[in-house]
C-alpha cells in the first residue's frame, strides 16, 4: 500500500474536509467547554476562566459520587442484560440462512428508524398503570403492577435502547469465527454448550469486549429513558448535567461534570485497550 | 371552539405539555441561527411555547397590517433564556415567565417598550398594569396568568385535597402522587406549606425544604417536567401539582378531574410579551405586541388556550362557560393567599438546583 507522504496533495483533498469539520464542530467546542470547566459565573450570561478547580472539588461531593456510582450501576447492569439477551440472538443471527439473516438484521435495526423519543414515548404506553401490559395482566387477574417511572422501567428502556449496539459487534464477531472449528469441537464428542464455552466465547471475546464497551459507554450517559420512564430515584449523571446547564445556569459546574464523564469513558476505552493488547501478547507468544 | 380541543391525551394542547417532553430531547444551546428567516420585507420572529396562539391570530394579524409572523417554539423559560443568553440569534417577540422577566432585565437582554405605540395597554386590567417584577411596565406586556394547584381525580381522592400536605407531607396517597420537577417552583410551594416566606432566602429554611421533601419522597410517584395533566388522564398518578390551565384543558376529556388552588395559597406566575435585545425589527415587535393586546385578537387567544386572561376587555367577549369557571378563575380569597415567584438571584436558582439535586439522590 502506498504511504500517504507519497501522496500529500490527494491526501490532503480527502481528508482536510473531514478534519476541518471535526476542528470546527467537535474539538474547539469541546475545548470551549472544557475551559469553563476551568472557570466561575461571574454574572448572568458571563463566565470568567479563572483557572480554577474549585468546580472539580465540587464535583467530589458524596451526594455527586453517589450519582456517578448510581450511573455507572444502571450502565453495567444494562449491558450485562443486553450481553445476556443479546447473546443468543447474535448466536441465532450467525447460524441462520442467507435469508433469514439478511430479515434478522433488519428486526435489530429497525428501532433505529424511529426517533428514540417516539420509542420511549410507546415503552410508556406499554408500561403505564393503566397500559397495555397492565391491560392484558388485569385480564388474568393480576396487578396492576407498578411498571412505570422506577428503576426497572430504567433498565428496561435502557436494554431496550442498547441491544443493538451489543447485538451488531456480537454478530460481526461470531460470523467471523472459523465454522471448521465448531465442527471439530462438536465431532470430538463436545456438547454444544461445551463447545460455545470453550471454543466460541474464547475466539469471540474481542468481540464481545469492544459490544460490551459499546453498549456501557452511551448507557453511562443516559439522559432520555431516565428523564422518562424514571421515578424520583432515577436520575442519572446526564439529567444533573442537564439541569447545571440550564435551570441552574451554572455551566463551569455543568462543564466539569461533563468532563467527568468523559474521563470515565476514556478510561474505559483506554482499559479494553490494554486488554486486547495484553491479548494480542498472548497471542504472539 | 370547545370542539377543537377533541385531541388525544397525550398531546393534549397544553403550553407546558408535550413540548416539555420533546424539550427534553432537544438541547438547550443550539449553534444555528435563524439563517434563512431574515429580516426581509415585513415579518418578525415570535418565540412563544407550544399552542398558546389563538387559532387564526397570527393570519389575522397579516391580514391586518400586512406583516408575517413566523413562530417557534420553546419548551421552558430555561431553553429561552438558554438560548438568548449567547446574544439573540433573530427574534423579535419571546414570551418569558416573570421571573424570568425579572432576570432577562437584571441580565440586560430586554428592550424598554415604545408605550405610545401600544394604546391597547388600556383593555389590561388594573391589577396587571403596575407588577412588582417589572415596576411601570417598562419591559413587558402581560399575556396570560396562571397559578399552580392540585389537579386530582375525585374518585380516588377523599373529599377536595385544599392542603398541600396531602403531597408534601402524608403518606395517603402513597405512590399516586406526582410533584413538579422545577426546583424553584417546588421550593416555594414546600415553603408557602411549611408558612414560610415563598422567596425566602434564608439557607436554614430551604434545609427544611429538603428534610421534607427527602421525607416524603418514598410517597411519591414521578417528578414531572410539567406533563402532570398527563400523567393524571392516563392513570398513572391521582393527585399532582400543576398549572390551573393545563388541568382546565384535560378536565374537558375526564369528567371525573378537578383542580383546587390549596387553602394554605399559591403560587402565581403571569406570561408576558417582551421584546430581547437585538431584535431586528423592535417597531414591527411592538405594533404586534400591541395587537395581541386588542380585546378581539386577545379573546380569540383565550378560546382557543383556555387560560386566564389578563386582558379585560378580551375577557368581557367570552361566554360564562370561561369567565366563571372556577378552575380558570379560582376564588379571589384563595388567589388573596398567592404571590409571584421573585427572582432571588443566581446563586438561590442554584441552591434549588441543589436541594432538589440532594432530594433526588437520597
Amino acid at each position: 500500500m502506498q504511504d500517504w507522504r507519497d501522496a500529500k496533495g490527494p491526501f490532503a483533498a480527502i481528508f482536510g474536509a473531514p478534519a476541518l469539520w471535526l476542528l470546527a464542530f467537535f474539538l474547539i467546542p469541546l475545548a470551549i467547554v472544557w475551559a469553563y470547566s476551568f472557570g466561575r459565573p461571574t454574572g448572568l450570561t458571563d463566565i470568567a476562566i479563572t483557572g480554577t478547580f474549585a468546580n472539580y472539588v465540587r464535583t467530589a461531593d458524596p451526594v455527586y459520587l453517589g450519582i456517578f456510582a448510581k450511573s455507572i450501576w444502571f450502565a453495567a447492569i444494562t449491558t450485562l442484560l443486553c450481553l445476556v439477551v443479546g447473546f443468543p440472538i447474535a448466536l441465532v443471527i450467525t447460524f441462520a440462512s442467507e435469508r433469514g439473516k439478511a430479515l434478522l438484521l433488519l428486526a435489530i435495526m429497525l428501532p433505529f428508524w424511529t426517533n428514540l423519543l417516539i420509542r420511549t414515548y410507546a415503552l410508556m404506553a406499554m408500561l403505564r398503570t393503566e397500559g397495555y401490559v397492565n391491560t392484558s395482566l388485569g385480564w388474568l387477574g393480576i396487578g396492576p403492577l407498578p411498571l412505570l417511572h422506577n428503576n426497572f422501567a430504567v433498565t428496561l428502556g435502557l436494554v431496550y435502547v442498547n441491544l443493538p449496539f451489543l447485538v451488531l459487534p456480537l454478530y460481526s464477531a461470531l460470523d467471523r469465527l472459523d465454522k471448521s472449528l465448531l465442527e471439530a469441537s462438536l465431532d470430538l464428542g463436545a456438547g454444544h454448550l461445551r463447545t460455545i464455552r470453550e471454543i466460541v466465547i474464547p475466539l469471540a471475546l474481542p468481540g464481545i469486549l469492544s459490544g460490551l464497551l459499546i453498549t456501557f459507554i452511551p448507557a453511562l450517559g443516559s439522559y432520555l429513558t431516565p428523564d422518562l420512564l424514571g421515578g424520583p430515584d432515577s436520575q442519572m449523571i446526564a439529567n444533573v448535567i442537564e439541569r447545571q446547564f440550564k435551570r441552574a445556569n451554572d455551566w463551569p459546574f455543568g462543564a466539569a461534570l461533563s468532563f467527568i464523564l468523559m474521563y470515565l469513558t476514556f478510561i474505559c476505552i483506554a482499559g479494553q485497550g490494554l486488554l486486547a493488547r495484553r491479548r494480542e501478547k498472548a497471542g504472539a507468544v | 371552539m370547545a370542539s377543537d380541543f377533541t385531541q388525544p391525551g397525550v398531546i393534549a394542547g397544553s403550553r407546558r405539555g408535550f413540548l416539555a417532553g420533546i424539550g427534553a430531547a432537544a438541547v438547550g444551546i443550539s449553534l444555528t441561527g435563524l439563517a434563512g428567516c431574515g429580516a426581509r420585507g415585513k415579518s418578525i420572529n415570535f418565540y412563544n411555547w407550544d399552542t398558546y396562539i389563538g387559532a387564526t391570530t397570527l393570519k389575522d394579524f397579516k391580514k391586518a397590517t400586512g406583516i408575517g409572523v413566523k413562530m417557534s417554539l420553546f419548551a421552558n423559560n430555561d431553553e429561552l433564556f438558554a438560548k438568548l443568553r449567547g446574544g439573540n440569534q433573530g427574534y423579535d417577540v419571546i414570551v418569558p415567565t416573570n421571573d424570568f422577566v425579572e432576570r432577562m432585565i437584571d441580565a440586560d437582554m430586554l428592550l424598554p417598550l415604545d408605550r405610545a405605540k401600544i394604546p391597547n395597554f388600556k383593555n389590561i386590567a388594573p391589577g396587571f398594569q403596575n407588577v412588582a417584577f417589572d415596576p411601570g411596565r417598562r419591559y413587558s406586556m402581560p399575556y396570560t396568568w396562571l397559578v399552580l394547584g392540585l389537579g386530582y381525580r375525585k374518585s380516588k381522592i377523599q373529599g377536595v385535597p385544599d392542603s398541600w400536605k396531602w403531597v408534601f407531607d402524608s403518606d395517603r396517597y402513597k405512590g399516586r402522587i406526582g410533584l413538579l420537577a422545577e426546583a424553584g417552583d417546588l421550593c416555594r410551594l414546600v415553603l408557602k406549606y411549611m408558612g414560610d416566606d415563598m422567596n425566602s432566602k434564608d439557607p436554614a429554611a430551604l434545609s427544611r425544604v429538603q428534610a421534607m421533601l427527602t421525607k416524603q419522597k418514598p410517597n411519591v410517584a414521578v417528578f414531572h417536567d410539567d406533563n402532570g395533566q398527563d400523567l393524571l388522564l392516563s392513570g398513572d398518578i391521582d393527585i399532582v401539582i400543576e398549572y390551573n390551565g393545563d388541568i382546565a384543558q384535560v378536565m374537558r376529556e375526564d369528567k371525573d378531574l378537578d383542580f383546587v388552588v390549596p387553602g394554605e395559597g399559591s403560587q402565581v406566575s403571569s406570561d408576558c410579551l417582551c421584546i430581547p435585545k437585538g431584535a431586528p425589527n423592535p417597531a414591527l415587535a411592538t405594533e404586534f405586541i400591541n395587537y395581541l393586546l386588542d380585546a378581539q385578537a386577545g379573546a380569540e387567544i383565550t378560546r382557543t388556550i383556555r387560560y386566564p386572561t389578563p386582558n379585560a376587555a378580551a375577557a368581557a367577549l367570552m361566554g360564562p362557560d370561561y369567565r366563571d369557571n372556577p378552575v380558570i378563575f379560582p376564588p379571589k380569597a384563595i388567589l388573596d393567599k398567592c404571590e409571584y415567584a421573585k427572582y432571588n438571584g443566581e446563586a438561590m436558582s442554584r441552591l434549588y438546583e441543589d436541594v432538589i439535586t440532594r432530594v433526588r439522590a437520597a
